[in-house]
């Protein structure tokens, strides 16, 4: 017996070993398989029924589109729905309006708010000393003092507040379809269309609709903001409930608990903490809502940065970009902090109780202190003015010129290489395949990556996207995603391994990501312009700005979760640097590797419509149209639901190809719904 | 648990002690002001009212916006309250009393069917031109006019359509298409005058000004659709090229256009239920009218000079104290 199993052992040294080569190469033989046949059937037939739409034209099927919103807006005074709704945008607007006169404008008849800043900044700080701990407050401290010193302490509270109605609704609203969909997995499988749809449809496509049923200003910023952060708290926290042990309900099930005893003594709190990485992620979500919501008057940070776009001055634009991307910080860290204490408290944990008391009694005598100080001195209620702001505005404005005189020449010739190499050749053969060539070829790779299921949701998204009548911008589209992915996957596994192999690395990074992720794309839209002109490969630019972070992050984190022993074997082996990198840490990481090609291209695909304002026509073009003209905007629904689809696409392929691959194990797919919290390194 | 719950009583401790002294009255100056307020609530009575200012995004509307307002607030004593809004969703807020004035319309028919009295709902009038005119066109930065003037000619387009090509346009001369805010009909332009181009959409006022700003400076081949009043052109002087002339109804068709765009009187369009009403902003605003060398210089003080619109329309209304009073009687 011992001998005919140690037999296939006895290769010879330096011999491949076979198993589990051959799995994954056999899914590429096929696939090159349909490549091949593909170019050889449009060499013959390029350019035939591209189904091409000029920039300005539109279908009947987008007029038909516009015809519902047309009929919405004529029947805007006796459509109850509206007057429901638009009862709904009062108390909006009344609570927004409140909260502001507390805090942030003058209380007629008082001169000054309820509060000063001094008061508010100091609560703020208390906050943060009673919910985490005093580095937190410290944090708080320097934020909130960052807002006022930068000149943008209305515009910065503003935003605080219509990010904390809208986090409060999705509480209201989000917890309880978390739950459902935590417990039941035919809701959840209903959900999660929706949820996707949520997520991937461009916020321009429904702001014009939000208008007509919540007006304009605070109570659109609020809406707007809401669908967009609502997913992730659903999410994560459904995930969190599934994911309390089977044998934990079991076992209190066994005692004859009732199902809401079941819910809120052992679900929700076994799921607390994921729950509040999901608040964390909403929490970002809403933030980065700013400055869309400010095209229809949102209140905040977003206006400003909007203003210095009008002007194409990026200082005026960055020193308020600058200032959400430390506000992301403060409430990201704030959070994590939190969860991270409440379940120290929760095990027992949590320093000296004593000691704390006492801090945080005296916390709360200062506070009131300086509220009172501040509801009686008019300097210590209106912030006053420096000229900070300006300077770094000035500054940024001449390191932009300097970058921009200095690379010009550079950034030019890579773009013409990047687009003559890579982006023209993709994109002659996926967008001027005839479109019936390109449908069966991307199905057929479907289905050599993903399998039948993946198979089956390709073909219903791309007869959707047919059926939209914008195949060919779908196409081109499609082709500057998988371009930018491809890059921010190569910035991905260059910064990733670097980063999880060296932590001051890490360390020193981590922070820049984090501002990657947050600042608004419009603050950037100008030097990544001045730089590369309007184009597509400005629009890929923009893209991997807020696409790579995401992809770095999770490819470091995959990479360091790699067993330590295993890599010592590998060293003991005399393996060299290179091949412990390729032969044994990225192998064993390939989980987060898929994970975070499918966020980039999500990532990548969400920043389209950015791209339509850059020069990269397509779909994103479309959509801003159809914002910008009322003609059109059936035009620019159709292009949200393209987009959409072709995100469904993508996740659903990347998601099967993941599934095929039974090694993996369950750990890194199950985090696929999962967005990226920001922060420091685990 | 009890730590977590002496946690929660702690923190609702706080509230109810800043509750406390939110409703206990403070002292000192800010009550002296407190009170003057009061008094002077009492002693005004407001005619105008609110005034509600669209601002559409761009720099020249603001100008105007900013001018409006600022007299009607300083002048009249208005409340003004200017709101950010692309053209489209400042029409919709007529109807419900968000919006009254939009200062700087370019023309839209597709809202003027939706909103004003016969076709549409009647919630918007046209109130007449603000003076403006705008000029629509296409466009080459200076040097390029200079160097070969006659590039200023349509007919010589295709001769120069390689010196135009680029990264995006596939061979053939780039056109570069505007923010799709605009009415545009370059495509069909370029197919029926036979002109070897490609329209690639800079897609956004800040690409295009980029575009022709690079182009100026680096002596590249640019041609656009660009337009007047607009601030920018102070900066870089940019020259129209000659298309075959407007003509009334040569762009009724969209697919058949083959001339040039036509001049464009701007106009207010302001809310009828606003218009109707007896607030003094009505004459204000019914009375407005400035030149392009006007916007264009309030433009410039926001754009190149770096001042807050606020600041821009305080010194041009300093300025030109004349010109406010004819828009006040």
């Amino acid at each position: 017996m011992t001998a005919v199993a140690a037999a296939p052992r006895s290769v010879e040294p330096g011999a491949e070993p076979p198993a589990p080569e051959r799995k994954t190469l056999s899914r590429w033989i096929p696939a090159l398989g349909v490549m091949v046949a593909w170019i050889v059937i449009w060499f013959f037939t390029k350019g035939q029924d591209t189904l091409t739409l000029p920039g300005v034209a539109r279908t009947d099927l987008h007029d038909r589109l516009t015809e519902f919103q047309n009929e919405l807006l004529a029947g805007r005074s006796t459509n109850p729905v509206m007057q429901f709704t638009n009862s709904i945008a009062d108390a909006l607007r009344s609570a927004f309006e409140w909260l502001q006169r507390m805090v942030v404008l003058p209380n007629f008849p008082r001169p000054v708010p309820e509060v000063g800043w001094l008061g508010v900044t100091v609560l703020a700080t208390y906050v943060g000393l009673a919910v985490a701990n005093w580095r937190i407050a410290l944090l708080v401290l320097g934020s909130f003092l960052s807002f006022g010193v930068f000149g943008y302490w209305q515009e910065s509270l503003d935003l605080l507040i219509v990010t904390g109605i809208a986090v409060a609704l999705v509480i209201i609203i989000g917890m309880p379809l978390a739950v459902l969909s935590g417990t039941s997995p035919r809701f959840n499988r209903v959900i999660t269309v929706v949820l996707d749809l949520m997520q991937t449809m461009p916020t321009f496509v429904y702001l014009l609709p939000i208008v007509l049923f919540f007006g304009i200003g605070a109570s659109a910023a609020v809406v707007s903001t809401l669908i967009y952060a609502l997913p992730p708290l659903i999410r994560v926290a459904a995930f969190g409930i599934r994911e309390v042990p089977d044998t934990t309900i079991e076992a209190t099930d066994s005692s004859g608990q009732t199902y809401w005893q079941r819910l809120l003594k052992v679900q929700i709190p076994m799921a607390r903490k994921t729950i509040i990485v999901g608040l964390n992620q909403t929490t970002l979500a809403a933030l980065s809502m700013a400055t869309l919501a400010a095209f229809v008057n949102g209140p905040g940070l977003g206006k400003p940065v909007l203003a210095g776009l009008r002007i194409n001055d990026v200082g005026t634009a960055f020193v308020p970009g600058a200032l959400i991307v430390v506000m992301a910080v403060m409430l990201d860290r704030t959070t994590t902090a939190a969860s991270e204490r409440s379940e120290k408290v929760a095990r027992g944990g949590g320093g000296n109780l004593r000691v704390r008391r006492i801090l945080l009694a005296a916390g709360a005598v200062g506070t009131v202190v300086a509220i009172y100080l501040s509801r009686t001195y008019v300097s210590l209620a209106e912030f006053p003015t420096y000229t900070l702001g300006d300077k770094l505005a000035d500054g940024v404005n001449r390191f932009m010129d300097w970058v921009t005189d200095t690379f010009g020449g550079v950034t030019g010739g890579f773009k013409d290489v990047i687009t003559v190499g890579l982006l023209n050749p993709m994109q002659s053969l996926l967008a001027q395949s005839p479109w019936w060539l390109a449908f069966v070829a991307i199905a057929a790779l479907a289905f050599v990556f993903g399998g039948v299921r993946a198979l089956v949701s390709t073909l219903v998204c791309l007869a959707g996207i047919r059926y939209f009548d914008l195949w060919h911008d779908a196409m081109v589209t499609l082709n500057m995603t998988l371009v930018a992915t491809v890059l921010v996957m190569i910035l991905a596994l260059v910064f990733g391994v670097w980063m999880a192999r060296d932590r001051r690395v890490d360390l020193g990074i981590r922070p820049l990501l984090d501002a990657g992720q947050t600042i608004p794309p419009f603050v950037y839209l100008i030097p990544v312009l001045a730089l590369f002109g309007p184009s597509r490969f400005t629009a890929i630019v923009a893209g991997i700005v807020y696409a790579a972070p995401a992809a770095i992050k999770l490819v470091a984190d995959g990479v360091k979760a790699v067993a330590p022993t295993t890599i010592e074997a590998g060293r003991s082996t005399g393996q060299t640097k290179w091949q412990e990198i390729t032969k044994v840490q990225l192998p064993m990481a390939k989980g987060s590797l898929v994970l975070a090609t499918n966020q980039g291209l999500l990532y990548v695909l969400s920043m389209t419509v950015i791209g339509g304002l850059v020069g990269a026509g397509a779909l994103g073009y479309d959509v801003v149209y159809g914002f910008s003209r009322s003609e059109a905007w059936g035009k620019g629904a159709a292009a949200g639901l393209t987009i959409v689809l072709l995100g469904v696409m993508l996740d659903r392929i990347t998601r099967a190809a993941a599934d095929v691959r039974r090694d993996d194990g369950p750990g890194p797919r199950r985090a696929f719904n999962i967005r990226l919290p920001i922060g420091p390194p685990k | 648990m009890s730590t977590v719950r002496s946690r929660g009583a702690r923190l609702g401790a706080v509230a109810a002690v800043a509750t406390l002294v939110l409703s206990a009255c403070g002292g000192g100056s800010i009550d002296d002001q407190t009170e003057a307020n009061e008094d002077a609530a009492a002693g005004a009575g407001g005619e105008c009212g609110d005034l509600n200012m669209a601002v559409n995004p761009w720099v020249g509307y603001e100008a105007s916006a900013y001018v409006v307002g600022t007299v009607a607030q300083e002048q009249l004593g208005c409340k003004v309250n200017y709101k950010d809004l692309k053209e489209d969703v400042a029409w919709q807020g007529f109807g419900t009393g968000e919006v009254d004035v939009v200062i700087e319309d370019w023309g839209h028919p597709d809202l003027e069917k939706k909103f004003f009295e016969g076709e549409g709902d009647g919630t918007a009038m046209d109130f007449g031109p603000q003076g403006n005119v705008g000029i629509i066109g296409w466009f080459v930065p200076p040097w390029l006019a200079e160097e070969n003037p006659d590039v200023l000619e349509w007919e010589n387009l295709n001769k120069y359509a390689q010196e135009f090509a680029t990264s995006e346009s596939g061979g053939k001369g780039q056109f570069l298409g505007a923010d799709p805010s605009y009415v545009q009909f370059d495509e069909a332009i370029v197919s029926n005058l036979d002109l070897d181009f490609k329209v690639v959409f800079s897609g956004s006022e800040a690409a295009s000004i980029e575009a022709f700003r690079k182009a100026e400076e680096n002596k590249e081949w640019v041609i656009g659709y660009w337009y007047e009043p607009q601030y920018f052109n102070a900066e870089v002087a940019m020259q129209r090229v000659a298309l075959p002339p407007y003509e009334e109804g040569c762009q009724d068709d969209p697919q058949t256009v083959a001339c040039d765009y036509p001049e464009t009187e701007l106009k207010k369009i302001v809310g009828t239920e606003w218009a109707e009403s007896d607030s003094t902003a009505v004459g204000l605003v019914q009375n407005f009218t400035w030149t392009n060398e006007d916007q264009n210089l309030v433009a410039g003080y926001i754009a190149a000079d770096g001042m807050s619109p606020e600041e821009a329309a305080a010194k041009w209304i300093e300025d030109n104290q004349d010109k406010v009073d004819g828009w006040l009687s």
